[in-house]
């Protein structure tokens, strides 16, 4: 099971929680199963989150492999010469 | 220091200082940017702004400047639809179109002082601004605010009705300029602080400050009858441009064509659109081509800057240099629509450093100022500045190197990042001790001359980028790349190609391509141009050789597998007396007979952006008679992976670092008690200008980026980071005083001084 940390605003939309551990095995897969879990922060998912995976950030790679022992961190998306606004 | 090296095909052009192939268009005068584009039959373009900072437009009456002789067209809110509220995928960016729409045209409100609320196309530009006087806007002037602190107060005159702070228990049912609340956190922060021996606490606040490139936004657009659109801009994205036009236009993408002019500077104020869709529609509607300039008072009033901002932090370390406990509060303003650069503010505060316990919260605050741009790794600069204000206190108050307290608290490799996730191999350290060992750093100073140093940290990021390299008939290969050249991409990218390719420099034409000729890509911007587009040159050249080994096996008889691509040729992996090798250029001779022409197109996601640190050390002088200061001498050392071009990294970090020094010491939007800029021009808004820097030392360190194929770090941001710290901290160390507020103009260094010296310094 990955461990998923969810960071920053996101985890208004969980109820608090801010950790999971989820069988995922995509980035996609991971979406859709926190998408289940809490609806609430399906669009924001959808809007524009990075994710790090072991470490390595990853920005809009819905099919970017997780590993069963990853560390996975939801962040708001690094924006960089934009400004991109998320939750 | 790690030195980069894992080119996939041999390095001689890249890491060296190639001649640049921009270069003599530049220095002739024959490079064209935006404003030197022109056709035939062609309107000019001008904008109606609001002189009022916030006002109702109760109605607009532009039948005067219609009936003018020479105007072709006038469009006012009527001419763009609305908008819902909410955030879609523009490009590769989330975009509020609400409000978007509303920015480049003002619909109920105007919301600050040279907001546009009509625009007008003639034949000439006397005609123009002519017409512009005839259009009667009847405004409700409302009370308006400035301020960021004042903005958050009850009472303050509030921007937008329907806007309610997200990020708030309960969520309030009373609109705000407060658009949100944003915090992040790791350990508990209540016990970091009572572990700790030292703790300093401060508040900064720094002024609004602008991205101040030379070149005014122009646009020249041409809209034909069949609805078809091209469009010549100075822009840091054309794909942008067009999905942003498209959307405000109701066009179909595909139907706009944009190309990027060489652009005079952007530093993320050229990735949104103001004049652009203006231009477009007047176009539509005059059918004629129509362009427009902006006036530099224009840029200042009606572009975006960056946010000034109100900052407090608290950190805490142990008696022996140890950070415990990191908290801050960040204000920023936003300018009229939300989406100030908070976020990245508040992640990359204490992200340089390895503590424990943190606690970050940041507040996005609209007020009556345009809305802000991105600006060099945006949000960045203003929190770091005032954590490294602090980290300079903390080695005053336990009596330790600020370099040695720097380097015992750097995150590096495995280091948990202040927003989460565990960092991979990182610089900074390198940074610290190439600033250490400089005669620099060893050379003693005289009284009212001070040193500083500070360090920085940005992200960088990868993102969609599509080029391509065709191979000519005579075997040179023309390289397009879809992102523009703003601080040396031709360049980078013709090495890179070059070196794939095993060809000389010289045989490699780079271009920057119109949104018509390649696949979508991202904008010049967060440091990423350089390094995705080499890894997709390297995706380009890998086709190539695949292709060319190909049709070698087709004509040598030969299996795929026994032939090679080294050294710029085809050969067999085992030398045959039978074949004789192909060089690039006696395969295009071939290319026809052999399958048609050659070429590969990278199209890639890059992911792997590594961040890049950076360490500054200044000298500086203050006269305390006058409140000037000089600076000295400034070296920078950064980490850039691997510089695929020397010079073009130093001038990153040599650019970075001017830009800091202006926002440190004078660059400030100064308002009236009428909430209008009053120095909206560079001779009242004071940026650096050669004579006020000394040669900037730029040392190139290189740890290399493990995802990239040269070991490639963005270094276009980071260098604009440590600046604002280092001077503060330097300031400090000449005067005895602790400047909090930037900028640290005469005036107030003045103040400073009188009230801690007396007159001229004298109790000193």
């Amino acid at each position: 099971m990955a461990r998923v940390v969810l960071v920053g605003n996101l985890t208004q939309l969980t109820g608090g929680v801010a950790e999971f551990d989820l069988s995922a095995t995509s980035v996609r897969q991971l979406f859709r199963q926190l998408a289940d879990l809490h609806p609430e922060i399906a669009p924001h998912l959808e809007e524009g989150v990075a994710v790090a995976i072991d470490g390595q950030i990853y920005q809009d790679a819905l099919l970017e492999p997780i590993g069963a022992d990853s560390e996975v961190f939801i962040l708001p998306q690094i924006a960089g010469g934009s400004l991109e606004d998320v939750p | 220091m790690t030195m980069a090296g894992n080119g996939t095909n041999g390095q001689q052009y890249v890491g060296t200082r190639t001649i640049r192939p921009d270069g003599a268009d530049k220095v002739t005068g024959r490079a064209r940017f935006g404003a030197d584009y022109n056709l035939a039959g062609q309107l000019i373009g001008k904008v109606l702004r609001s002189p009022h900072p916030h006002a109702r437009i109760v109605s607009i009456d532009t039948s005067k400047a219609e009936a003018l002789p020479g105007v072709k067209a006038v469009i006012t809110r009527d001419d763009f639809a609305d908008m819902p509220s909410e955030f879609i995928p523009a490009g590769e960016m989330m975009m509020n179109y609400k409000d978007v729409t509303r920015n480049v045209m003002a619909r109920e409100k105007a919301l600050y002082e040279g907001h546009a609320v009509a625009a007008v196309a003639a034949t000439s530009a006397v005609i123009a601004k002519k017409a512009l006087k005839l259009i009667d806007v009847t405004y409700d002037v409302l009370p308006h605010v400035i301020d960021v602190v004042e903005a958050m107060q009850p009472g303050a005159p509030i921007l937008h009705d329907d806007l309610f702070t997200v990020g708030v228990e309960p969520k309030p049912d009373r609109p705000s300029n407060v658009a949100k609340r944003v915090e992040i956190s790791q350990g508990d922060i209540d016990a970091g602080f009572k572990r700790a021996d030292v703790i300093v606490e401060r508040e900064f606040k720094t002024a609004p400050v602008h991205q101040g490139y030379i070149e005014p936004h122009a646009v020249l657009a041409t809209v034909s009858e069949d609805g078809s659109a091209e469009v010549w801009v100075s822009t840091q994205g054309h794909y942008i441009v067009r999905a942003h036009c498209a959307r405000l236009l109701g066009m179909d993408i595909g139907k706009i064509r944009v190309n990027a002019a060489e652009i005079g500077g952007g530093f993320g104020g050229k990735t949104v659109v103001y004049l652009e869709p203006l231009a477009l529609a007047l176009s539509r509607k005059a059918k004629r081509p129509v362009k427009m300039v902006m006036s530099r008072e224009e840029v200042f009033k009606a572009s975006g800057p960056t946010s000034g901002a109100v900052v407090k932090v608290k950190m805490g370390a142990t008696k022996d240099g140890k950070f415990v406990a990191g908290w801050a509060e960040l204000k920023y303003q936003a300018g009229a629509f939300q989406g100030s650069p908070v976020q990245p503010g508040v992640m990359c505060a204490y992200a340089p450093y390895e503590i424990e316990h943190v606690k970050v919260v940041g507040y996005d605050v609209v007020s009556n100022r345009p809305k802000v741009a991105a600006y060099r790794a945006p949000g960045a600069p203003i929190s770091e500045y005032a954590v490294e204000s602090v980290v300079d206190e903390i080695a005053k108050k336990l009596g330790i190197d600020p370099i040695q307290l720097r380097m015992m608290n750097a995150a590096h490799e495995g280091t948990k990042a202040a927003y989460g996730p565990k960092f991979g191999p990182l610089g900074l350290e390198e940074t610290l001790n190439s600033i250490k060992k400089t005669e620099h750093w060893n050379t003693p100073l005289r009284k009212w001359q001070g040193r500083g140093v500070a360090s920085g940290f940005w992200f960088n990021i990868g993102g969609e980028t599509c080029v391509s390299l065709t191979v000519n008939e005579d075997g040179t290969v023309s390289l397009m790349a879809g992102t523009p050249d703003i601080g040396g991409l031709r360049a980078s990218l013709a090495a890179v190609a070059a070196d794939e390719l095993g060809i000389p420099y010289d045989k490699v034409r780079p271009i920057i391509g119109d949104t018509g000729s390649l696949g979508f890509n991202f904008l010049t911007g967060g440091s990423r141009s350089a390094f995705s587009g080499s890894m997709a040159i390297v995706e380009a050249a890998k086709q190539i050789k695949s292709e060319l080994c190909a049709r070698a096996a087709k004509l040598w008889e030969m299996k795929p597998d026994e032939i090679e691509y080294a050294g710029g040729h085809v050969k067999p992996k085992v030398a045959s007396e039978k074949v004789t090798p192909m060089s690039l250029v006696d395969f295009a001779k071939v290319a026809g007979k052999t399958g048609g022409p050659i070429g590969g197109v990278g199209r890639i996601n890059a992911q792997g952006a590594g961040p890049s640190l950076g360490t500054h050390l200044v000298d500086l002088e203050v006269d305390p008679e006058t409140g000037r200061v000089t600076i000295l001498r400034y070296t920078v050392a950064q980490d850039a992976g691997k510089a695929l071009h020397p010079a073009y990294v130093e001038g990153q970090f040599q650019g970075g670092a001017v830009q800091g020094i202006g926002w440190a010491l004078n660059e400030e939007y100064i308002y009236g008690a009428d909430g209008k800029l009053q120095n909206a021009g560079f001779l009242d808004y004071r940026m650096p200008v050669a004579s006020d820097v000394p040669k900037i030392d730029a040392i190139v360190v290189e740890v290399a980026n493990p995802r990239h194929p040269y070991g490639v770090r963005g270094v276009g941001e980071t260098p604009i980071v440590p600046p604002l710290g280092a001077i503060a901290n330097a300031m400090e160390n000449a005067t005895g005083i602790r400047f909090t507020e930037l900028p640290m103009s005469p005036p107030k260094v003045l103040k400073a001084l009188k009230e801690k010296y007396g007159a001229g310094g004298a109790g000193r």
